[in-house]
């Protein structure tokens, strides 16, 4: 009834391979991102921003990422967590040697330095495949983690290893720092997200993407067909390091403002990561959404309702959320293996034929 | 039974606005630092009913708990301190190095004052850079000191050429004091070693390969949760005299030793009050908290190590909150008046003897130079047979002329990283 594609024509070609070709997915995408930045902003408070919105938007990037790695390049990778600290551990050092340049330059820089790093531990990805490859990029996590703990230079000798993020500003607005208004720091991760968002759609339904795709179905075949292996998994790793160093970089200055890298970027890091992009939907932007938001919300979620509604003990109430969490996403994966963004799918396609589903 | 209890007394809570004294308990009842987390916050819960039971609160005006469980994960500590901060929060005591990180800038921010007691950023003892922060009575480079102070007691002063490990857990906390420790073996002339334990701490073989290996004279622990008892018992694997083992005051609670078993007899502990439950308060917690049923948790925890600590926590606040009523006049106090009474707080040995708690901690007094006390400590020491604690030196001080220039130039680099002019307000 509402959601079908019938009377909504296209003519020219632009108009074919926009990203949202029937009209009701547009105004919906249009809505909102209105919401997002015409409401939100208004109506935030401190525990809106601190607990749901600005985690749920910065996994959100995080998992972008990786699923452009893996879940559109096919190479499997369990070094986000490090990869993050990348991000994060460039921003602490461009923040403090240049104080005075934005915030907007300095994170897209941290991001382009993890693109480096990743590139470089993805090298083996061009020798080795699977499983193998996984513990290659495991390697860069205990690597990078061990690194950053050991070497003062990263931390700037602090006597505790921790890096803390000063009070820095776009545009004269305080984005990092304790003084920083719940709207600026939801507003600067919603940018980044948006950018980063739009980027990778765009990216993965072009030249680019399709050589990716190609890859993860079959590398021997798409090398015949005039893929070039080397430079498409690069590229991969490359792209996704360089959402991931974001993420990274704005997880420690605008959410954390104070980081230690063992605990902040572990190895459990990377698993909740790719936890993320397995129930939102592999080779998905939505599930990316979709999978960050179910991650992050459902523990916050689940606490509210035990501890603040049913009034449960605390220790009660943390074990059954592990319980909840892990029995939802082991059913998630067996009713639909493809993540959330094949239920969403599935909805659209009934949604188009209802009410007459023959 | 105790679910209902606990669901009315939830929705009496939310339900009218009442003027309470809100303490949040960011404790943590999960994971592997739980063994370590429970006691604590059950003290600090428990001595907080019993003011309420017995006094009707703290100058006639109830105090609510709220607690949070944040498993010692930094991420669900910030989740924790916002979402209780807007409920009037007075003082914030996280139990945990990281997360007092994250919040030193927040509070600070907010106006709400942290107690970081024996843990946290040491260099917050100077309170004209760290308004709001707060960790009397004693902090980890006393804590150094302290142990230092008993090896060289111990070898009647000279310990030139001794070598001494320090096993830490490889984060903040256990970072902590080796800037002290390098500063004291220049000092003393002994070597320092570092053996890091990484979080979570269940495997520690290769480290005490290496102490077998290098055979130090003493070890020193910075550990915390499952970490203490996995060393514990794996120096008594490779049988390391127990007596040349010493843990700061967070690796020496009753779970940390019972499970080496006789292998842990002879373990030294520091501590900054005193252990066992031969106090008065205890027959008042005895009364109104736990034959009334209202104890917090399992209610098995009274009398140990970590519950004397939580329970000393909470008279601190307690105390510190008295005092700001005092002070503002007002017995509904704010963030902000209870950071003034945390400032100008004073335990004499009058009050302990008031509150139930005679000779229980050193006496102190808090001003705006000196958030953290004097650095006075003791010593303790495990007896498997008997299965206590007992204090086996008297409270000593640190060695200021080493840590008192190490706290001016910490905090001067954070204020200099923070643009904070130091000055008292």
């Amino acid at each position: 009834m509402l959601y079908r594609e019938a009377g909504d024509f296209s003519t020219t070609y632009p108009q074919d391979s926009q990203t949202f070709p029937i009209k009701f997915d547009r105004y919906r995408y249009y809505a909102v991102l209105a919401i997002a930045f015409g409401i939100i902003p208004f109506v935030i408070n401190d525990y809106w921003a601190n607990a749901v919105f600005v985690p749920f938007l910065i996994y959100a990037i995080a998992a972008i990422g990786l699923n452009i790695l893996t879940g559109y390049c096919g190479q499997v990778s369990l070094g986000t967590g490090a990869f993050m600290a990348v991000g994060a551990y460039s921003c602490y050092k461009l923040m403090t040697a240049f104080p005075e340049v934005s915030m907007l330059i300095h994170i897209p820089l941290s991001g382009l330095i993890t693109a480096g790093v990743v590139t470089l531990f993805g090298l083996p990805s061009l020798r080795i495949k699977g499983f193998y490859l996984a513990v290659a990029t495991l390697a860069a996590q205990f690597f990078l983690v061990w690194l950053f703990n050991k070497v003062g230079w990263f931390y700037n000798y602090s006597a505790s290893g921790q890096i803390s993020a000063p009070e820095r500003d776009v545009f004269g607005i305080i984005v990092t720092g304790p003084n920083t208004e719940a709207w600026a720091k939801y507003l600067i991760c919603l940018l980044f997200v948006t950018a980063c968002a739009l980027a990778a759609r765009n990216l993965t339904r072009g030249m680019t993407g399709r050589s990716w795709m190609a890859i993860r179905d079959m590398d021997i075949a798409a090398e015949i067909i005039g893929v070039n292996p080397l430079k498409a998994k690069l590229t991969a790793f490359a792209v996704s390091g360089f959402f991931v160093g974001i993420a990274g970089a704005l997880f420690f200055s605008v959410y954390l403002g104070a980081a230690e890298v063992g605990e902040s970027f572990g190895i459990d890091k990377s698993f909740l990561v790719l936890f993320m992009i397995i129930i939102g939907g592999l080779g998905s932007i939505f599930g990316s959404f979709a999978g960050a938001a179910f991650m992050v919300l459902l523990p916050v979620f689940l606490k509210n309702v035990f501890v603040g509604g049913l009034g449960w003990p605390t220790d009660l109430a943390a074990h059954l959320q592990f319980i909840v969490s892990g029995g939802l996403i082991v059913m998630f994966l067996i009713l639909e293996p493809h993540g959330l963004a094949q239920l969403w799918r599935i909805a659209k396609e009934k949604l188009r034929l209802w009410p007459f589903p023959h | 039974m105790k679910l209902t209890t606990l669901t009315i007394a939830a929705v009496m809570a939310a339900g009218p606005v009442m003027a309470d004294l809100v303490f949040p308990s960011l404790s943590y009842r999960t994971g592997p630092y739980a063994a370590n987390g429970i006691p604590f916050a059950d003290g600090y819960e428990d001595y907080f009913t019993l003011l309420n039971e017995r006094d009707g609160g703290i100058g006639g005006v109830p105090i609510r708990v709220i607690e949070c469980e944040t498993g010692y994960n930094t991420e669900k500590g910030v989740e924790c301190y916002e979402s209780t901060k807007g409920e009037g929060a007075l003082v914030y005591q996280p139990l945990s190095t990281g997360i007092t990180y994250q919040l030193i800038p927040k509070a600070t921010a907010d106006g709400i004052p942290v107690h970081s007691m024996g843990y946290g950023r040491t260099s917050a003892k100077n309170g004209q850079v760290f308004s709001n922060i707060f960790n009397y009575p004693a902090n980890y480079w006393d804590g150094a000191s302290h142990a230092v102070t008993h090896i060289l007691n111990e070898n009647s002063g000279d310990i030139s050429g001794k070598k001494i490990a320090l096993v830490y857990h490889n984060s903040a906390y256990g970072k902590e004091p080796i800037r002290t420790l390098q500063e004291l073996s220049g000092k003393h002339g002994f070597e320092l070693m570092e053996v890091a334990v990484d979080h979570p701490g269940q495997e520690q073989k290769s480290q005490w390969l290496q102490i077998r290996q290098q055979r130090p004279d003493y070890v020193l622990m910075w550990g915390w949760g499952v970490m203490n008892q996995v060393a514990i018992q794996e120096a008594a694997n490779i049988r390391f005299p127990m007596d040349k083992f010493i843990g700061i005051w967070w690796s020496g609670s009753e779970n940390d030793v019972l499970p080496a078993g006789d292998g842990a007899s002879g373990y030294k502990a520091l501590t900054f009050h005193n252990l066992g439950k031969d106090y008065p308060v205890y027959a008042d917690l005895q009364k109104y908290v736990v034959d009334a049923g209202k104890s917090a948790g399992a209610g098995d925890q009274l009398g140990t190590a970590l519950y004397n600590r939580g329970m000393y926590a909470a008279m601190l606040a307690a105390e510190a909150a008295k005092t700001a009523q005092e002070i503002s006049g007002n017995s509904d106090i704010s963030p902000a008046e209870m950071r003034a009474g945390m400032e100008a707080l004073e335990i004499t040995q009058a009050k302990m003897e008031a509150i139930g708690l005679p000779n229980f901690g050193p006496t102190f007094s808090v001003s705006c130079d000196n958030h953290g006390g004097d650095g006075y400590g003791a010593v303790a020491q495990w007896d498997a047979g008997a299965g206590q604690w007992s204090l086996i030196t008297d409270y000593y001080q640190s060695d200021q002329s080493i840590i008192t220039p190490l706290v001016e130039e910490d905090s001067a680099a954070f204020a200099a990283e923070n643009a904070i002019t130091p000055g008292c307000s």
